[in-house]
């Protein structure tokens, strides 16, 4: 295939035009020894129809939840879409655009990021919100370094019961040499308190706690809240933007800096990405956050209309002192996001939050009656750990009856449940699991 | 262009009213025209230590961020609150709405800074050079 | 203006509905203590589908794409966006993966990471890569962190500096500060090329790494490329390749060849994938073999039993996103890879730069250009004499070209040009375009010496005019305000 529109009499043409005899000219600035002097080895390129054949093939070779009733978590959840909202992502004013810089011809993109930053205010009950981030793991290690810079300290308290993913991340750009991480321990699925309380006494810039965690136990806030304050340290909440619609907000809990994966908010699995980070803050720190930010304004006929804003923050004006670096952002998944939370609506998240949890409430009810025990007695939302021996062989056992099982953790399985389990699944994973 | 003869000045644009052992500190006409509006002023906080020559805080435009630098060594003392809801009145008059106020360390910190008449031939060396 | 959704919103509306519950309905405060439960529901639009529909179709027709047409900002690379790339990563094989799957039911996912790696290093002439970055920006704070873990292990310790032009995107310093390193500016010569005497003089010891684009950020082949590496490697710093500009030279020069260590590309620009309004793009980081065993983790690697992913990397940089990257961004640029092949990826960069440098010739006659030779797939032409000359200055320029129909080009970019006008043309871009291009472009000339207020007030034919920004940064209001 070629996407060029070019005929060969159209090349020699513009060619002569400029002065030129041949398209070897072009390169005459690279040193010939730098030249590659043969076709790259991609191949001879292929047709549309051979393309779609080998693309298919590949796809074909992977066990899809399309076809296979999926109950892995651990970070990225296996929710309905709603059929209206690829379609609208197909919109190619809105998915071949670029970064909207020019505010008169990009409205409606500006809008949607506006209504976008109101919808993540909405379910997290902040201030601010900004326009994305990379995903939930990137937008947490953004959250602390906003948390080092508006405290003006470097201790960085991350709890044991943090996805082990985000906490790799943080601990990569803690290279940095701005950020001093230390480990809160875990007891018994949550945030060990006792020892978590002596840490926070010590000059730290923040706590972070994911609600629910990991594990998918429900996390205490309320005396975090009073003792990171205290400490005059922020406190940034991880949070499932889905469980929004059921648990309270970071904001009614005092949260400063909130972060998460926005990716069960109407955006495929597609194997880890691209997905969204999603992140709010309070006023007072407004002027830290990372990323870009749409404001709404006037237009000099005092009509509302919308632009970039705060822009004095960012890489492109601050250059060597800017205290984030990203340019690009995940605007379109952000969008999925915003098309989504229309869709489903306000209660529609509601309903959707609710089913997850009654059905991670009967699934532990069944794994009980099967014998099973749960390994953390806490509180959950839509994911528990469930006691097994010997976690590898349970998956294995799982996808040879065409079920995709859970993240596999030490003497447990990680199982989480979504408004698109039945009741027939999950009695036959409760059956298999406590089968064995 | 506004410049009061009764004040010092930096040679990044920042000015100097003494007052005891106390240093009011504010930026020029000159640098608030330079800049264009004005939107935010990010400032220290109460009690913070600056050094001399070293970063005091940061002025924005829509489109540019510019350092302010301390002229004296000391201690902040009073920030001007005002600016945070009104950075604009830098624009208006950039002599009365100083940015902070700083208990300096060495008075003669001063002695280094230009008078208004060599900040001037400054000024006027840098718009010939554009 | 479009009313804001949540304006639309009609209290108790909303069509959407679930299955009816076949378990029991479980109050949730009989399992969660109600101090943790939500008091109201957020408050987010209650609308049908039809009506939320119409409000997204709406907004689309308020913006701009590629396929609406010309889009000429430069180092940004808007090329079209292949519709079989999008079909693909739809797939329900690809868009239905759960990164946690057990390897053996993602065998064909991880196939197409482990080829798109392959077609990676060949095009840039690089040992390895890792496909976890998820922009360029990203691609370079991963890249860095590379170069630091690098010279931390040869107890190196004294590198704190990075050098970068001072024709440099603005990601590239920053991406320096962020990670605790010391950016120090190396300056331009007059041809717009890097002055390798100054870099001498910035090189030393405390250097870790000299980040480079070449064709840099005026278009221009850096021609000393094979010297300045030398400079940078004698005095045992590392060089890194931004890819923003690959598309200048892909398939005819590769920046592995010419000396550099690490590099990323932008799949979103040079492999066609769609910029989305802002992203999601994907940025590959590519290393030479002495730098691999630092890439992050996991990569894929080629097993008798099949494609597994291996975390067991000691020295690994660690993370710096969760799972493997953009995946669907990744299908996209590994089928436009395969679609135009090696013969096709060289031809459209040949198309690129004949575009770009038809189109600097003719617009020279009424734009001051700023480096007046052979461009690569962009260069820089500058409102300069239009403001001179009629006192209309670059963004009257930009504003009035929207008139026309066509997206303005980058502008006040590169900071060394001044009232720059940074204009990249891709090789999607037929004869007819450029010329329609070049006609406006003369004729917003022509306006700017006969009619200068027409450009001042411009644009006239969008849905909004020039827009009080001023008051957006003053009193920020980030949230519909209901």
């Amino acid at each position: 295939m070629r996407y060029s529109p070019h005929s060969p009499t159209e090349v020699e043409e513009m060619l002569f035009s400029i002065g030129m005899k041949n398209k070897a000219e072009l390169f005459a600035d690279i040193p010939d020894r730098l030249k590659l002097g043969r076709d790259l080895e991609l191949g001879p390129g292929l047709t549309e129809i051979e393309l779609g054949r080998h693309l298919k093939e590949l796809a074909g070779k992977n066990m899809n939840l399309d076809d296979y009733p999926c109950f892995l978590g651990a970070g990225a959840y296996d929710h309905y879409i709603p059929a209206a909202l690829d379609q609208l992502l197909l919109r190619s004013e809105f998915y071949t655009a670029y970064t909207p810089y020019q505010p008169e011809i990009s409205q409606g993109i500006l809008q949607a990021i506006f209504e976008y930053q109101t919808m993540i205010c909405a379910l997290t009950g902040m201030d601010v919100a900004n326009a994305s981030l990379y995903d939930g793991a990137s937008a947490l290690a953004e959250a602390c370094q906003m948390a080092c810079e508006g405290s003006r300290r470097r201790k960085v308290i991350l709890p044991a019961t943090l996805h082990p993913e985000y906490l790799e991340v943080v601990k990569s750009y803690a290279v940095s040499g701005k950020m001093e991480i230390i480990m809160a321990p875990e007891r018994e699925g949550i945030i060990d308190k006792e020892t978590t309380l002596a840490l926070l006494k010590q000059d730290s810039a923040c706590l972070v706690i994911q609600q629910p965690n990991f594990f998918g136990c429900i996390e205490e806030i309320a005396a975090w809240e009073k003792a990171v304050h205290a400490a005059k340290a922020l406190l940034i909440m991880v949070v499932n933007p889905i469980s929004l619609g059921l648990l309270k907000s970071p904001g009614e809990w005092g949260a400063d800096i909130v972060v998460g994966e926005g990716q069960p908010l109407g955006n495929p699995l597609s194997f880890g990405g691209p997905y969204l980070g999603f992140m709010a803050c309070s006023k007072k720190y407004m002027r830290k956050m990372p990323g870009r930010l749409v404001g709404q304004s006037v237009d000099s006929n005092g009509e509302t209309c919308y632009v970039l804003t705060l822009q004095a923050r960012e890489q492109h004006i601050r250059r060597e002192q800017a205290s984030s670096n990203i340019c690009s952002n995940e605007a379109l998944n952000a969008l999925a996001a915003s098309i989504y939370l229309s869709l489903v609506g306000r209660q529609g998240l509601v309903d959707i939050a609710v089913r997850c949890h009654q059905l991670a409430v009967y699934a532990r009810r069944q794994m009980e009656s099967c014998g099973l025990s749960l390994k953390y007695p806490q509180a959950f939302f839509n994911e528990f750990a469930v006691k097994v021996d010997d976690p590898a062989r349970i998956n294995r056992l799982l996808l040879e009856q065409g079920i995709i099982g859970g993240y596999e953790l030490p003497g447990a399985l990680l199982l989480a449940f979504t408004e698109k389990r039945t009741r027939a699944e999950i009695d036959r994973l409760a059956v298999l699991i406590g089968g064995e | 262009m506004k410049i009061p003869a009764d004040l010092y000045y930096s040679p990044s644009h920042e000015w100097v009213r003494v007052e005891g052992d106390q240093a009011w500190i504010g930026i020029s006409d000159y640098a608030q025209h330079e800049l264009g509006d004005i939107v935010f002023v990010e400032m220290p906080e109460p009690d913070d230590e600056l050094e001399a020559g070293g970063q005091l805080g940061v002025i924005e435009s829509v489109k540019a961020a510019s350092t302010i630098y301390s002229p004296v060594g000391g201690t902040v003392v009073a920030i001007n609150e005002e600016l945070e809801d009104a950075p604009q009145l830098i624009n208006e008059d950039p002599y009365a709405n100083y940015i902070v106020v700083v208990a300096m360390n060495n008075p003669g910190d001063v002695d280094s800074l230009l008078s208004a008449a060599a900040y001037e031939e400054l000024c006027q060396k840098e718009q010939g050079g554009e | 203006m479009s009313k804001v959704i949540f304006a639309r919103s009609v209290a108790g509306g909303g069509g959407f509905s679930l299955p009816p519950c076949d378990v029991a309905e479980i109050e949730p405060a009989a399992e969660i203590n109600r101090e943790f439960l939500r008091a109201e529901a957020p408050l987010l639009p209650e609308l049908s589908e039809v009506e939320v529909v119409r409000h997204y179709v709406e907004l689309s027709q308020r913006a701009y794409g590629v396929d609406n047409g010309f889009y000429p900002l430069g180092s940004c690379t808007m090329k079209y966006n292949p519709k079989i790339n999008e079909w693909a990563a739809r797939l329900p094989g690809f868009a239905f993966l759960h990164p946690y799957q057990v390897e053996e039911s993602v065998q064909g996912a991880l196939e197409l990471l482990y080829r798109a790696e392959k077609l990676c290093c060949e095009i840039g002439g690089m040992d390895r890569f890792t496909l976890q970055p998820a922009a360029g920006a990203h691609g370079e704070l991963t890249g860095l962190m590379i170069i630091k873990a690098y010279h931390r292990h040869r107890q190196d310790l004294a590198r704190s500096k990075i050098l970068v032009p001072d024709s440099a995107h603005g990601t590239n310093p920053a991406t320096a500060h962020v990670l605790g390193f010391e950016v120090v500016e190396v300056k331009s010569n007059e041809e717009g090329l890097v002055d390798l005497q100054d870099l001498k003089a910035c090189m030393s010891s405390e250097v870790a790494a000299l980040m480079l684009t070449n064709p840099n950020t005026l278009g221009l082949f850096e021609k000393e490329i094979e010297e300045i590496a030398a400079v940078v490697h004698a005095g045992g710093g590392l060089l890194y390749y931004d890819g923003a500009n690959l598309n200048g030279i892909v398939g005819v020069a590769r920046p592995g060849d010419m000396g550099f260590d690490v590099l990323h590309f932008n799949l979103h620009k040079t492999f066609a994938t769609p910029h989305g309004g802002g992203g999601p793009g994907s940025g590959p980081v590519g290393v030479k073999e002495f730098l691999s065993d630092f890439l992050p983790r996991p990569l894929v690697e080629k097993k008798e039993e099949g494609y597994c992913l291996d975390y067991d990397r000691p020295l690994s940089i660690g993370k710096v996103r969760s799972f493997y990257g953009n995946f669907g961004v990744i299908v996209k640029a590994y089928a436009y890879m395969m679609a135009l092949g090696g013969p096709g990826l060289r031809e459209a960069c040949e198309l690129a730069v004949l575009n770009a440098n038809y189109l600097r010739h003719h617009l020279q006659e009424d734009y001051h250009i700023a480096f007046k030779r052979l461009c690569k797939h962009e260069f820089v032409a500058s409102g300069q004499k239009q403001l001179a000359e009629n006192g209309v200055s670059t963004l009257d320029i930009a504003k009035r070209l929207m008139d026309y129909g066509f997206h303005p080009p980058t502008v006040y970019f590169p900071l060394i040009v001044k009232e720059a006008l940074m204009i990249e043309p891709v090789e999607t871009e037929s004869r007819e375009r450029l010329d329609e291009f070049i006609a406006a472009l003369r004729e917003i000339a022509r306006e700017a010496r006969e009619n200068p207020d027409i450009l001042h007030q411009a644009p006239h034919s969008t849905v909004i005019k020039r827009v009080d920004e001023v008051r957006a940064a003053r009193q920020p209001i980030l949230r519909w305000p209901g």
